[in-house]
């Protein structure tokens, strides 16, 4: 199948879209595993109010990005059946 | 607080569930389902991933390793955040092969292989038991906080009894709404609404009791943040192995748990759902996480030394005075657990009936006399698997003691259902999967798992022995239990997480990489693979003939749908076949369709199998047309051979045809030539004999004598002549001519044409044109055969160039290593439509008398040519004409 080239400035968006549904999980994790690697190296105890903050803060910002692409893509679902949703969607 | 109220409490919220199930069973028979499918009900029928487990547990986990109780809501928010990739798929592919569960996705997928389902089924029940009993315990334990709170009289209730009271009450609930109907979808409206109001419950009473906790008993925020940082809590141990593994066992566990996969999947009714759950299901854990941390704090800063951190929710409230909100706690603490064992029960007694039990009935009950109603057969299954699962439940709470804290248990369970994960993934992602990898994967991760991790956590001695554990089986130090292959000092449960995922995954890829998979397979590996691609990457046909055929199917269908329904699915088709008022005809397509929607009833594996026992004599599995393909494949080959054959055949008789037509030609010709013959023969004789006998009656003047001598001498030597020409043409198309070759000159063989070909009509004057140069070329041929026919060209030329002054130009040219002689007069020429007959025999153009000759000259000349290796042709386009020579100049014998 011949994909084009240039896409219209909607579906191009609507494609970056899907992108960034595919790597907020990457995202998620990386932000999640990031304190590991943080505090000193002899003991692994960690201040517990500082983590959570900042765990909680990661959480809500992933809730909102989650929010922001769903909605999106939702939209497009919605408003764009007429499209080949399915033919797009294949890579 | 009165410990009846309390029950009278949990009853009357049973009871008003039960009427929210009950309604919305109403409603959605009734079609007017509406918002109760809602992308909002969905989400919060997720929150079945809470179970008591969060509710009690989540607290006592915090108090016990502090932030590390996030992993279990943290994995799962990465799943969902990464919707698109695995849940977009899984719901797709779950609703496109209306897949009733964990078990019936893993069969279908590889080949309908109902071993694959026993298999998944098995570690489901294995791996929900634990989690079954840990629900019982919470919810007994809760029971017991108000009863020892109570000093009014009120004894410790018996936690057997209270136990099996909750275990009773559940299964006769779940029952009741689980199986109430034989859903194609195997949905569950009402029991999913349930479900969400419970989720709202539970997460009402836990953010209820952590407000209270925040800005009731602490001063705010700030103040819990400087609380922690007091506390015993203020510091706790990261361990990157188990922070990392917990991650992943819980992003697992959330999309292969049977009750998970239930809700997510089974129980979808929009794929678009799936989008706001995206977001709202991490939420929904965000918020029950939230005042986690707060209540533990506060808990273990207000409770007496040694309370059990696992119930804070439900003491702190009841230490602090606050009944109702103890209460409200109690309800959220037994929706969370009943939530749970509700649809773990579902999906579990789905999968036992569908999978175990419904095959086994149909292997009792051979070929197609399927006596009774296969319906209530089913549906008896199921209620049975439900109270025996319960029950299973049940017992191992009672075998277990109920001693071991709530979390290690709902690790234990999440370790067990991650063993599905490989084969689940593989086979959504990866063609190449096939049922041996799945299984040996399986097989080895659950050994792994029961060996390292289930048989353990029953403590020592329990049942693996205390020696075994310390010295591994007969005395294989690399096998103890919990440090495999002398991987020592890793944390238990990451310990067997790690091995039995490692090498599940393992065996899975090397057996898929090793096998070779089945048709079937192949066919569903392509289709659950590629679900995105096509709607239809259906590639299994049944043909079942005539209305007797589809009389059958209907009874089986009727059977296991129920009356009505079936006949109203069968109706609905043929109405679509436009048929209505009869069966439909079982097309292909018709009984794809019936054999889903019975898969929504009963399982793909089992659902293949009963149509195939219908369909009997003429089912078509893949194999069977794979064979049907391959003669087919045959019959065309011989088709084609066939084919060419025939064309041979018509080629050789156009050959013949030919060879026949030329042979009547040659007939024709043979006659054309003997009249001819005759006639030329005949001429002379006549006049021969008419003089002979003039002569023999004597009586004749000496001149007359003469003259008639003469007559007939001149008739004689043209017969000679004749019968001359007929000897040479026929001994040159013989080709048995004997060539006399020698080297010549041309130009001496020209002049002797000329001068002998003077003797015609002498008594023209020709002008003749050469080339004498051009002519000095010496020709290795036979000279006198050439001479022949330049001398017959020649006299053709003064016979019939019919020019006033005639002329003959006489051209030669070299090329190459031919040599042509062209001869050309300034007659007329020949008729275009003569050119063609000039060089048969006995062709002449004008008439007899005028050429005096046979005809056999150009005829001659031409075997002549073919015998001197050469050509002689017309020239047309000429003024007068024109015939060419063309002759090798070395004529090589």
């Amino acid at each position: 199948m011949k994909r084009p080239l240039f896409l219209a400035r909607r579906s191009y968006r609507q494609r970056r879209l899907r992108d960034a549904a595919r790597l907020l999980p990457i995202l998620a994790g990386f932000l999640i595993i990031l304190p590991m690697l943080w505090g000193d190296a002899e003991s692994d105890l960690r201040r517990t109010a500082t983590d959570a903050i900042y765990l909680f803060a990661v959480w809500l910002f992933l809730i909102i990005a989650a929010v922001l692409v769903a909605r999106n893509l939702t939209d497009e679902a919605e408003t764009g059946t007429k499209l080949p949703l399915d033919a797009e969607e294949k890579r | 607080m009165p410990f009846n109220l309390l029950v009278f409490a949990a009853l009357s919220y049973v009871i008003f569930l039960f009427l929210v199930a009950f309604v919305v069973e109403r409603r959605a028979a009734l079609g007017a389902a509406g918002w109760l499918r809602s992308p909002l009900v969905y989400t919060l029928s997720l929150s079945v991933y809470c179970t008591a487990w969060t509710f009690y547990g989540a607290v006592g986990y915090a108090a016990r390793s502090g932030l590390e109780y996030l992993t279990i809501y943290l994995g799962p928010t990465i799943v969902f955040v990464g919707w698109w990739w695995v849940l977009r798929k899984l719901v797709r592919i779950g609703r496109q092969h209306r897949v009733t569960s964990i078990a019936d996705l893993i069969s279908s997928r590889y080949g309908k292989s109902n071993l694959l389902g026993v298999i998944v089924t098995v570690i489901c029940v294995m791996a929900a038991t634990p989690y079954i009993a840990l629900q019982l315990q919470s919810v007994t334990l809760s029971f017991g906080v108000f009863a020892s709170a109570t000093a009014d009289g009120w004894a410790k209730p018996d936690g057997d009894v209270t136990s099996i009271w909750v275990a009773g009450g559940l299964a006769l609930f779940t029952i009741l709404f689980g199986t109430r109907n034989l859903d194609a979808n195997e949905q569950h409206t009402g029991v999913v609404t349930a479900i969400a109001v419970e989720a709202v419950v539970k997460l009402v009473a836990l953010i209820a009791v952590g407000v209270f906790v925040v800005w009731g008993i602490a001063g705010g925020p700030s103040d819990i943040l400087a609380r922690i940082d007091a506390s015993g809590m203020a510091e706790w141990h990261m361990r990157p192995s188990r922070w990392s593994g917990l991650i992943f066992l819980s992003a697992a566990a959330v999309i292969c748990l049977p009750r998970m996969f239930q809700v997510l999947v089974v129980e979808n009714s929009d794929e678009r759902h799936l989008a706001t759950a995206s977001w709202a299901f991490p939420l929904y854990v965000f918020a029950m996480s939230l005042f986690v941390v707060p209540i533990a704090v506060v808990g273990l800063e207000v409770m007496p030394e040694g309370a059990n951190p696992d119930l804070f929710v439900l003491t702190l409230p009841l230490n602090q005075g606050q009944g109702g909100l103890a209460m409200l706690a109690f309800l959220g603490g037994f929706s969370s657990a009943t939530s749970m064992v509700i649809v773990a029960a579902i999906a579990l007694a789905t999968m036992v009936s569908n999978h175990i039990v419904m095959p086994f009935w149909l292997s009792l009950r051979p070929a197609r006399a399927v006596p009774g109603d296969v319906r209530r057969v089913i549906l008896l299954s199921r209620r049975l698997s439900i109270a025996a699962i319960l029950a299973l439940g049940y017992a191992y709470y009672r075998g277990s003691g109920g001693s071991a804290a709530l979390a290690s248990i709902g690790l234990i369970s999440f370790v067990g259902v991650a063993q599905i994960l490989p084969a689940m993934l593989g086979g959504i992602f990866w063609r190449g999967a096939t049922r041996i990898g799945a299984i040996v994967g399986l097989c080895l991760g659950f050994a792994i798992w029961a060996y390292t991790l289930f048989l353990p956590s029953f403590g020592p001695d329990a049942v693996l022995s205390a020696q075994m554990m310390a010295q591994g089986p007969f005395g294989l130090h690399w096998l103890r239990p919990q440090a495999l292959f002398g991987v020592e000092g890793m944390d238990p449960l990451i310990h067997a997480l790690f091995w039995s995922i490692a090498l599940n995954t393992i065996a899975f890829c090397a057996g898929s990489l090793l096998t070779f998979p089945g048709p079937v397979e192949r066919v569903q590996g392509a289709a659950f693979v590629n679900a995105f691609e096509s709607e239809a990457g259906q590639a299994r046909g049944w043909s079942v003939q005539g209305a007797e055929g589809a009389e059958d199917l209907l009874v089986m269908a009727q059977r296991i749908l129920g009356d009505d329904e079936g006949l109203s699915f069968f109706e609905a088709e043929a109405r679509a076949q436009g048929r209505a008022g009869y069966l439909p005809d079982p097309t292909p397509d018709f009984i794809d369709l019936l054999e889903r929607r019975l898969a929504g009833s009963v399982g793909a594996a089992t659902a293949h199998a009963m149509i195939s026992q219908i369909a009997g004599r003429s089912a078509v599995s893949v194999e069977d047309l794979m064979a049907v393909a391959n003669e087919a494949a045959q019959i065309m080959e011989y088709s084609a051979t066939l084919e060419e054959q025939q064309e041979e055949l018509t080629r050789t008789a156009r050959q013949l045809r030919d060879a026949n037509e030329k042979l009547t030609q040659l007939s024709v010709q043979k006659d054309a030539f003997l009249s001819q013959i005759s006639h030329e023969l005949r001429t002379p004789m006549t006049s021969i004999r008419a003089f002979s006998e003039i002569l023999t009656e004597g009586d004749l003047p000496g001149e007359l004598v003469a003259k008639y001598g003469g007559v007939i001498h001149e008739e004689t030597k043209r017969l000679t002549r004749l019968l001359d020409d007929l000897l040479d043409l026929s001994v040159l198309e013989n080709g048995s001519v004997q060539l006399n070759l020698e080297l010549s000159s041309l130009r001496g063989m020209i002049d002797r044409a000329l001068a002998a070909a003077s003797h015609t009509q002498p008594n023209r004057s020709f002008v003749i044109h050469r080339d004498l140069p051009g002519e000095d070329i010496f020709l290795h041929t036979d000279s006198d055969r050439l001479t022949q026919v330049f001398i017959n060209l020649i006299s053709n030329a003064r016979k019939y160039c019919d020019a006033e002054n005639p002329e003959l130009r006489i051209a030669v040219r070299r090329k190459g290593g031919r040599v042509t002689v062209d001869f050309m007069d300034n007659g007329s020429g020949i008729p275009k439509d003569k050119q063609a007959l000039i060089f048969e025999k006995f062709a002449r153009l004008t008439d007899q008398t005028k050429a005096g000759g046979a005809g056999l000259g150009l005829a001659i000349c031409r075997e002549v040519m073919a015998n001197l290796g050469g050509t002689i042709s017309y020239l047309p386009g000429r003024r007068g004409a024109a015939f060419r020579v063309m002759l090798p100049l070395r004529l090589e014998h």
